[in-house]
């Protein structure tokens, strides 16, 4: 499967990342080559072969029904959360005007 | 109201309907972290740091969600995947701050289901519908804009970020609003049973995003659309409405149904597409690398079954056969899992101080909750959990009546003081003399004066208008100021009359 | 006196313990060490006043006989994808450029508890995405080695803990951490010719770890011998329960336990790392390598991964749409740059942000992995890729029936010349052959020199271990080091 100069766009677009026509050209022949290296994939027999989980056996470990049990993972930080916002306003993370 | 059809210019149209429910699992703490879930805070307060998706921060499940999430699907008699897996939903948005969802997408925590509807509350004998339930799987919610505090900016609130969600998934099987409506009062009235969600739909703990497409009676599935964050069953019912209509009147005038997301907007009562959401999604889910396969013991799973509490239709199966309620008792006790509370706690307490077995009290308990204090509970604008007066003290005022120390007249009275004063009913009815008599002696001269006072009457009783032995009872009643044993009064009037 | 800087970390925690030097002057020492290296380019941040903090702290701990800890006084470079409170850390990337976090990441918290000290911030490839660290915002990392050739090309110290490996190497830094995630930590130690070790997945905690590939990333260290990297590890290492994937296992007492003697030990030689076009010398240094551990006891056993071929590629899907999500956070809403063009939207805000925040290799890294995760692809590659992952644990697992020791080169060549290699991004990529497969397996693996080369640039030979056995790889690396005598450094040019 090779990937077309739309492809590109598009695939751009979902990460967003906004990128020229000249940028996507010059991505195209890169990307193309990378996918068509990774394509040898195809040749394995998986055949009965469960995808990877957990590479090293080891199972979901569950954590308290506690608030605030560690202040690393707990809220009232509020100034910590926001001592990096670019505009913060009022307590809030400010942002372009959405209309829903 | 399985024959609900919208009339079109070119016949008859069937609707289909399916709801996907997401229900705030009532925990303490987030899905991933450890901040708070508590309704109404300041902005950003109760965000962590991995709510807020700072650089390194990971997530890690909270025992309970899953917990609460297994309870529900038991519940609805599901299959729970001891296997299951979180994966990750992709998409870019201000309140989403990882750039992706937890969710569960292919390994879901819960399998099919169903849930039972009556397709006529007011009817205890109505018939029946089961609605499949697909799936629940768990989730992270979003966090909020507020969109009317600056001309040139929205705000970003996290504090509802990392919330852990339910979605429950509905098969396709409503086929009116009705049914939609009793699906999610049913299910409401589920998830506040096994306390796995409050199901305040006005805090949005509990929304529905309504498929709904038309077809034909007899064809194919027509192409569905989805309208987003319903936020009470009317407005469930009123989107199914609406945009059956619509899809009818469009598909009608030769236009064809996009499959796409809707808002529903209740001013207008009408749903729009939601553009700015609609640039071609493309979620690319795949397994959470930061989390391993979740997999749960029979141990975990017997905690959960064990934990359960009795369930809507078993209780009310029980209400009717071993209690001996009414249907419509029965039915009206259950619908809600706080009155059914209240209910039991009351029974339970009458049955205590009779020495009696519940069912002997059941009846008197019900009908005494159900037309006493929801009458009074009514006319005060209160709810069943600001009652004034506690399961107990009610219980104490039933089995006054019950062993004859006051009337069930008496007993009204004695209830319109209770709930101004709070005061348990044996010390307002010493505190008033209610106390019934049943001295014979005293009730046989108050006869004997009635009898005296009204010869016409006794007369006129004699020639065979027995009707009038109830005025009797009255008269003899009043001039006890209601405290005689009507039982009493009955058989004396009776002896005093043969 | 010496050279405090030419130490090791055992030797500054012994001396400082024993008093023959305090650890300020150790500090001082490296501080300034590290401010006569500007050329190389190795930190993106000093910060020599957190040296001097702990090293006093360290000292009024010895005036008063308290522990001084595993690495009591010892200073060291922290590589920039560790978020260190207070201190800007920016994963080499423009996008988190002036980003200072309100916390520690667990790994560093656990450093500083244990008597370390921070020297500065080190420079690395973009978000961990580079082998030879041309990809940081901050510029390239010069290794401070050079050809023999008389000429002063400048040459890669690897990536992507290339500023680790450069500092640790050029002497100032007694030891580093670093990050693996395809081999990150073993093929720029390779490069500069000194030792690192990517223990097993789970053993060091990701939390406060700026994340490139979850299920692959792992820290660890790199210092200028395997002494030093088992102390430094086992200061590192340990159940973290804010990291799901952190493993609930006691950690041993590495150092302690260490011994060169490799005796009942086999040691396996994948027939299918001996790739055609193998670069004869680093053919030379794997016989070798055999050589050192038969003497130290062990027996050399041919063995089969038949998947190795695909761990490349599969790595390259698997990493790639991790990343593509992982770095999905960075938008310009809570912290980082934000390019918010005029009359922009939300969306746009993203779009523009995201473009002048990352750089080349980091877009198309996140354009590959977006792309394999996307509705169409996702089964043919994703899926398809973890399909192989699983094949090729698998392999290692039958291989654990036959030895209990993987031999085999660290890279395919020594250092190359800064950008020798930045047009192509597949021979770029094809540096970590040899890297990628215990990396996709899970399983700890170490770089220690071997020798140099004709061009008298350091080779390194890479040991990989059975899943929690970092003691028996560290044997086998102390094996080799004390076999192959590897006492070059490089020459001081900067």
């Amino acid at each position: 499967m090779s990937v077309d100069l739309p492809t590109v766009k598009k695939i751009a677009s979902l990460a967003r990342i906004a990128m020229d026509d000249a940028e996507a050209a010059a991505l195209l022949p890169e990307l193309n080559n990378i996918l068509g290296w990774v394509e040898q994939l195809g040749e394995v027999d998986v055949s009965g072969v469960e995808p990877m989980t957990a590479v090293i056996p080891n199972t979901l470990r569950l954590r308290d029904d506690v608030v605030d049990a560690d202040p690393l993972t707990g809220g009232g930080v509020r100034d910590k959360i926001l001592a990096n916002a670019p505009e913060p306003q009022h307590g809030f993370f400010g942002v372009p005007k959405v209309i829903e | 109201m399985s024959d609900y059809r919208i009339q079109g210019e070119t016949g008859e149209w069937e609707v289909v309907i399916g709801l996907e429910v997401h229900a705030q699992i009532s925990t303490n703490a987030k899905l991933f972290s450890g901040a708070s879930t508590e309704f109404g805070a300041e902005p950003n307060t109760q965000v962590s740091l991995v709510d807020a998706a700072m650089p390194g921060m990971l997530p890690v499940p909270n025992r309970e969600c899953v917990r609460q999430a297994v309870r529900t699907g038991m519940a609805l008699g599901a299959n729970i995947n001891k296997y299951s897996r979180f994966d990750r939903k992709n998409y870019f948005y201000a309140d989403l701050p990882q750039g992706y969802q937890i969710s569960q997408l292919y390994h879901p925590i819960v399998g099919e289901g169903q849930i039972t509807v009556s397709l006529d509350d007011k009817d205890p004998d109505a018939p029946t519908k089961s609605i499949g339930v697909e799936r629940i799987h768990i989730e992270q919610d979003a966090g909020k804009l507020m969109h009317d505090q600056h001309p040139t900016m929205s705000y970003v609130d996290l504090n509802r970020s990392g919330v852990a969600l339910m979605e429950i998934v509905s098969k396709p099987d409503m086929a009116s609003p009705a049914e939609a409506g009793a699906y999610v009062r049913k299910l409401r009235a589920i998830l506040r049973y096994v306390g796995s969600c409050d199901g305040n739909m006005e805090q949005g703990s509990m929304r529905a995003d309504v498929n709904v497409s038309v077809r034909k009676p007899g064809y194919e599935l027509g192409t569905r659309t989805e309208t987003k964050n319903v936020n009470s069953v009317r407005f469930v019912q009123a989107v199914i409405e609406q945009e059956a209509k619509r899809q009818v009147e469009l598909i009608e005038g030769g236009g064809t149904v996009v499959q796409e997301t809707r808002l529903y907007d209740p001013d207008r009562n009408e749903t729009r597409s939601m553009r700015s959401k609609e640039d071609a999604h493309d979620y690319r889910y795949f397994p959470d690398p930061d989390l391993l396969p979740l997999e749960l013991d029979d141990d975990f799973l017997a905690e959960c079954r064990a934990s359960l509490p009795e369930l809507p239709d078993a209780k009310q199966a029980r209400y009717e056969s071993v209690l001996g309620l009414t249907p419509y008792n029965a039915a009206t006790l259950i619908a809600d899992a706080d009155t059914a509370r209240w209910f039991e706690a009351l029974m339970a307490e009458g049955a205590r101080i009779q020495g009696k077995d519940e069912k002997d009290v059941a009846t008197a308990s019900a009908n005494w909750l159900l037309g006493e204090l929801y009458g009074a509970l009514n006319r005060l604008g209160l709810s069943l959990a600001d009652s004034p007066v506690s399961p107990e003290r009610g219980a104490e005022l039933i089995a006054l009546v019950a062993d004859g120390t006051i009337s069930g007249s008496i007993a009204k009275q004695v209830f319109e003081i209770m709930l101004e004063t709070g005061d348990p009913a044996a010390k307002v009815v010493a505190d008033k003399g209610l106390k019934q008599t049943s001295d014979t002696g005293a009730i046989e001269a108050v006869v004997a004066k009635v009898l005296a006072d009204n010869a016409d009457k006794v007369a006129q009783y004699k020639d065979g208008k027995e009707a009038l032995f109830g005025f009797f009872v009255g008269q003899t009643m009043k001039a006890m100021q209601g405290k005689a044993n009507p039982q009493v009064i009955n058989e004396i009037l009776k002896a005093k009359l043969a | 006196m010496t050279d405090l800087t030419d130490l090791t970390v055992t030797e500054i925690r012994d001396g400082v313990a024993d008093g023959s030097f305090s650890a300020r002057e150790v500090a001082e020492g490296f501080n300034a060490a590290v401010a006569a290296a500007k050329p190389l380019n190795a930190f993106i941040v000093e910060t020599p006043e957190k040296a001097l903090a702990a090293a006093d702290a360290v000292d009024a701990k010895r005036a008063k006989s308290e522990p001084l800890g595993l690495m009591g006084g010892v200073p060291i470079g922290m590589k920039d994808l560790f978020c260190t409170e207070g201190v800007q850390s920016t994963a080499a990337s423009h996008i988190l450029e002036g980003f200072v976090p309100q916390y520690e990441s667990t790994v560093s918290a656990k450093l500083w508890a244990a008597g370390a000290g921070m020297l500065g911030k080190l420079n690395m490839d973009q978000f961990a995405m580079g082998s030879s660290n041309e990809t940081s915002f901050f510029g390239n990392v010069i290794s401070p080695w050079r050809r023999n050739d008389g000429g002063n090309t400048d040459l890669a110290p690897g990536g992507s803990s290339g500023g680790s490996s450069t500092a640790v190497s050029a002497r100032i830094a007694p030891a580093a951490t670093g990050t693996d995630t395809g081999g990150s930590i073993r093929q720029p130690a390779a490069f500069t010719g000194i030792c690192g070790i990517k223990p097993t997945y789970g053993r060091c905690s990701r939390w406060g770890v700026v994340a490139f590939a979850s299920s692959l990333d792992q820290a660890g260290p790199m210092a200028r011998t395997v002494q030093d990297c088992a102390i430094m590890l086992e200061a590192m290492a340990g159940f973290d329960p804010k990291d799901a994937t952190s493993l609930d296992n006691p950690v041993p007492h590495w150092e302690g336990a260490l011994s060169g003697d490799l005796k009942g030990k086999r040691i396996g030689i994948p027939r299918e790392y001996r790739m055609e076009g193998i670069d004869p010398e680093i053919d030379k240094s794997w016989e070798a390598g055999k050589a050192w551990l038969r003497d130290a006891g062990a027996e050399i056993v041919d063995i089969s991964l038949p998947h190795t071929k695909y761990a490349l590629p599969a790595y390259y899907i698997i990493a790639p749409a991790e990343a593509s999500s992982n770095l999905a956070r960075y938008d310009g809403v809570r912290y980082g740059l934000r390019d918010l063009p005029e009359g922009a939207g939300l969306q746009d805000m993203y779009a523009a942000t995201r473009a002048a925040g990352f750089g080349p290799e980091v877009k198309r890294r996140i354009m590959i992995g977006t792309y394999v995760l996307s509705a169409g692809f996702y089964d043919a590659y994703y899926t398809q890729a973890q399909k192989v992952r699983t094949l090729i644990a698998r392999d290692f697992g039958r291989a654990w029936g036959e030895c209990d020791l993987i031999l085999a080169p660290t890279a395919p060549s020594a250092a190359f010349g800064l950008g020798e290699k930045s047009d192509d991004p597949i021979a770029m990529y094809l540096n970590d052959v040899f890297a990628v497969p215990a990396s996709l397996a899970g399983l700890p693996a170490m770089s220690v020199p071997a020798g140099l080369n004709g061009q008298g640039l350091p080779l390194g030979l890479q040991i990989i271990g059975k899943p929690l056995d970092e003691q028996s790889v560290l044997d086998a690396g102390l094996a080799i080091e004390q076999r192959a005598g590897f006492e070059a450094r490089p020459g001081k040019w900067w």
